[in-house]
């Protein structure tokens, strides 16, 4: 994520550019002058906002700290295939001009600067990634809804081959159809890279770093721990929630730009309750989290939610404040539904560390599960995504797992009856 | 026992009034506001205590918040009714999720669309021969002077089966009145019975907490009569006692929907109906398609009947081989409880709470239910039509026929909305991804989705079948979120703004 301090007498005017490039209300057009996020081929989601913090006064009303004037930062992310070097250069290739007209924006850009090297030096690296499926690639989101589509087509449309035999039999003749097409290159089905051995590696020694250095440190938490949770009641019982019904206008706002597709964006930012207890306790959290992301939750479900696509939890401004972005099925009324009835638990140890947030009981309890109040606080830390580009537009995370089932279910030699019912099951 | 007033609450909510027989919703605006506040205060308003003898007919009231502006009640107090509710049924991201696209679009509605809304719902009941009386006592001395007629919702009685042919108003929320159900954490089973602050503002709903509702001082004007807040027992509680009413006209068309079904059925009328049941997901003389269950079920079985419309879960079914996915019921009440897999002891519940031993492909795809019930107290309208003579040609200048959809609901955004957007319109219910509901469908394209007016039926060991080309068969012909006050909060809105 590329974030940059914006010259704040001009973010109505790079509102209003960045508007240009959308074909809805907050919805990329993907062949927009600026950015054409359609010719990047590894692009799953994009978005372009202005990090406007709503609520930087709250400091001052929960903890009559003096209020700090961060700056308002322009946030440009993606979620990409591959390597971030690659990904800049193909975006610097695809629109260098576009990019430069809206980093001009920006107060510390010079035209003329190199774009790359500028990108690289605002890169804020997510404190914690989730991905709902690991290594699933646009080519193969591509490939294989294409794959979906034809065969479906054509087994309903061809009812008789497809309407009788055995399971098996069925799942052969959809193989014999794929294959044909395959061959007559109506239809590409590119073998499936395996993730680069760099980065295997890398994960393999975090998969065993993590748990080595916890046990290692486990005595002296164990140790700490009876402090740690005097701490953590003094405070739960005393930080004030500040989360008033927010006004019908940044809700019209929020609401204008959703449910123009079955997936939606969600951008937050909040800042962190001040002192070093909250700090510790939020950065620890948020690095345990990045483990079970990384290592556990990897297959289509974060905990029980299975509709979020990509999130990200970014620090800014030196850990003080955080934004959170991710891309979920659905519209926001469900979403708040799985956060609260599906991983309240999970939300409320990492975001009861920020100002305001609904009281929690033990770090882990309550908290989202005030479901007004939740709703509330979570509208009111929301920023209008002003741009964002879906590369599977239509596609849930559901129809995505549900191609892919498909495919490597042609992919077998033979099934049981049994496995190639479930399989028919799927189309 | 909570101290529940029921002569502080309108009928509605306890009852579907189904011994009046006749019924008839006048959508009024207020033409002399000094009138209008006088024939409210007059108005005998039905309440949900329970009579000996029954009454013959009953009168309800809801206001728009239109309705409201109107009668000069406060726009701080207005503001703290419900969002969804200040804002309208037909604010655009709202008519996006709730399906109010194409043919549905508020343009096109006879009343609610922009310049159309109305301010109050004076809603009437009453036996065959009282109906004329309820209309004359209405327009009365004061009613013709007070009040413009936008619209008057007719209803017909078709015994209890809807226009499509259907028993209707088989299966209801039970609402805890006592308010004895406890709620701490997970519910593990599914229950009918349903937390009071579900249906009733001023109450604990099922996150045990008070929705958010206009809480007054007590020494602001018109408050001094209000009761307490049950939570904030130092502010006077608007909402409590009322709920938000939300009405629908549903125009359905009856012909369009059998010859459907005769065409996919090659004329075969034992055929043409076991499609139109999967469509529903109940047959058409309300029986379900799946078996009933021998466990019994929290809050069903209050009579025999009961038990053999309601006593079944889709547990059993997570395919939709015996009731379809995407049946009309199903997406209505898919009846589940807060996990997808049974929990057995505490350990399978932690694992089940960190998203382990999840077991089949759907798992967590749909939210609990308990969380999104309606009270549904729809009428039909229009003269009936049985299947037979649905298919024979249509005589000039037929009258329409549909439901006045009418439910209520504490919270609109997680209940009817919820209900509507994230289960009945969306083409992505349940891991489905080429229908809509197939009754209520608009059948409007989705962006990246080729097609969206299916309808599958999944087969065991075999490819589904899929229906293809449904046609629009419901057209929304007017809404609004109207707000059913308490009696107290009727007399305050009557009486705040003079």
């Amino acid at each position: 994520m590329v974030v940059a301090p914006l010259d704040v007498n001009r973010t109505g005017e790079l509102r209003s550019l960045v508007a240009t490039m959308n074909s809805a209300p907050g919805t990329a057009n993907p062949d927009n002058d600026i950015i054409p996020f359609g010719r990047l081929e590894g692009l799953h989601f994009a978005r372009v906002l202005v990090l406007e913090d709503q609520t930087l006064d709250d400091v001052t009303a929960a903890y009559g700290l003096p209020r700090q004037n961060f700056p308002t930062y322009l946030a440009f992310l993606g979620d990409f295939d591959g390597d971030v070097d690659d990904f800049r250069r193909q975006m610097v290739a695809v629109a260098g001009k576009g990019l430069e007209r809206i980093f001009s924006f920006c107060v510390d850009f010079t035209p003329g600067t190199d774009l790359i090297r500028w990108m690289q030096q605002h890169e804020h690296r997510p404190a914690t990634m989730y991905v709902n499926w690991v290594g699933r690639s646009m080519q193969q989101i591509r490939e294989e809804n294409a794959l979906c589509q034809v065969l479906q087509k054509h087994m309903f449309e061809n009812g008789s081959e497809f309407q009788k035999g055995s399971p098996e039999e069925i799942r052969r003749a959809a193989k014999a159809f794929v294959q044909q097409e395959v061959n007559m290159r109506r239809l590409t089905l590119t073998p499936l890279k395996k993730a680069p051995l760099g980065w295997r590696i890398s994960n393999l020694l975090n998969l065993i770093f993590v748990p080595v250095l916890l046990l290692f440190l486990a005595p002296w938490f164990l140790l700490y721990l009876p402090i740690f949770l005097i701490q953590l009641r003094r405070r739960e019982k005393r930080d004030p929630v500040i989360a008033p019904r927010p006004s019908a206008e940044h809700v019209r706002r929020l609401a204008e730009i959703e449910d123009h597709d079955v997936t939606n964006q969600f951008t937050a930012m909040g800042s962190v309750k001040p002192g070093l207890f909250r700090r510790w306790t939020f950065i620890t959290l948020l690095w345990l989290v990045e483990y079970t992301t990384r290592h556990i939750y990897t297959r289509r479900y974060l905990a029980r939610v299975p509709s979020i696509h990509f999130a990200r939890w970014v620090y800014i401004d030196d850990k003080k404040r955080l934004v959170f972005c991710s891309n979920y099925d659905g519209s926001l009324e469900s979403y708040m539904d799985d956060f609260i009835n599906k991983v309240a638990f999970g939300l409320n140890v990492v975001f009861s560390n920020g100002i305001g947030y609904p009281r929690t009981n033990w770090l882990a309890f309550k908290g989202a599960k005030n479901e007004q109040q939740f709703k509330y606080y979570i509208r009111r830390h929301q920023l209008p995504t002003e741009v964002w580009y879906n590369g599977h537009r239509g596609l849930t995370n559901f129809d995505l797992f549900r191609n892919s089932q498909i495919r490597s279910g042609l992919d077998q030699q033979s099934m049981t009856n049994a496995e190639a019912a479930q399989w028919l099951a799927l189309i | 026992m909570n101290q529940l007033d029921f002569d502080d609450v309108q009928g509605l909510a306890r009852f579907g009034f189904g011994s009046m027989r006749q019924a008839c919703f006048y959508l009024v605006r207020i033409k002399d506001v000094a009138v209008a506040r006088a024939w409210l205060l007059a108005a005998h308003v039905t309440t949900a205590r329970t009579l000996d003898p029954p009454p013959s007919t009953a009168l309800q009231i809801g206001f728009t918040v239109d309705g409201l502006k109107a009668l000069g009640v406060p726009s701080e107090v207005i503001n703290g009714f419900a969002p969804e509710f200040v804002a309208g049924m037909t604010e655009e991201s709202r008519s996006r999720r709730l399906g109010d696209i194409g043919r549905n679009h508020p343009s096109c509605w006879r009343w609610g669309g922009p310049d159309r809304i109305p301010h109050l719902a004076i809603m009437m009941y009453g036996k065959e021969d009282q109906m004329a009386q309820c209309e004359a006592e209405f327009k009365g001395p004061l009613g013709d002077v007070a009040f413009e007629v936008t619209e008057r919702l007719t209803t017909s009685d078709l015994d209890d089966v809807e226009p499509f042919g259907f028993r209707d108003g088989l299966s209801q929320p039970v609402v805890d009145w006592e308010e004895k159900r406890k709620i701490s954490g997970d519910q593990l089973v599914y229950s009918n019975v349903v937390s009071l602050g579900e249906f009733l503002l001023g109450y604990s709903n099922e996150y045990n907490e008070y929705t958010d509702r206009p809480l007054l001082d007590p020494a602001s004007r018109g408050a001094a009569d209000l009761l307490a807040a049950l939570d904030q027992p130092y502010k006077k509680d608007l909402g409590r006692n009322g709920t938000y009413l939300v009405i629908r006209q549903l125009e359905q068309d009856v012909r369009a929907f059998w010859r459907y079904m005769d065409h996919a059925a090659n004329s075969n009328p034992e055929q043409r109906a076991r499609l139109a049941e999967a469509m529903l997901g109940r047959q058409l003389n309300g029986t379900p398609l799946m078996p009933l269950q021998n466990n019994p079920i929290d809050g069903v079985g209050k009579d025999d009947d009961d038990r053999a419309y309601n006593q079944f879960l889709y547990n059993s079914d997570p395919d939709g081989v015996r009731c379809p996915l995407g049946a009309h019921a199903r997406r209505a009440n898919p009846r589940n409880a807060d996990f997808p897999n049974p929990v057995k002891g505490p350990i399978s519940h932690l694992l089940q709470t960190l998203g382990f031993g999840h077991k089949g492909i759907r798992d967590e795809l749909m939210s609990a239910t308990r969380f999104h019930r309606l009270l549904r107290r729809g009428r039909e309208y229009g003269p009936g039509l049985s299947p037979e003579d649905a298919l024979k040609p249509e005589p000039e200048n037929e009258e329409k026929r549909g439901l006045q959809f009418i439910c209520l609901n504490g919270n609109i955004s997680r209940q009817f909305e919820f209900v509507q957007g994230a289960w009945m319109n969306t083409t992505k219910f349940d891991g489905l991804s080429e229908e809509s509901d197939p009754l209520l469908g608009n059948r409007e394209a989705v962006q990246g989705c080729p097609i969206s007016n299916t309808f599958s039926q999944p087969r065991e060991n075999a490819l589904r079948e899929r229906r293809n080309h449904l046609p629009q068969f419901v057209t929304v012909r007017g809404g609004a979120y109207f707000f059913l006050p308490s009696l107290r909060a009727l007399k305050y809105f009557a009486t705040v703004g003079s």
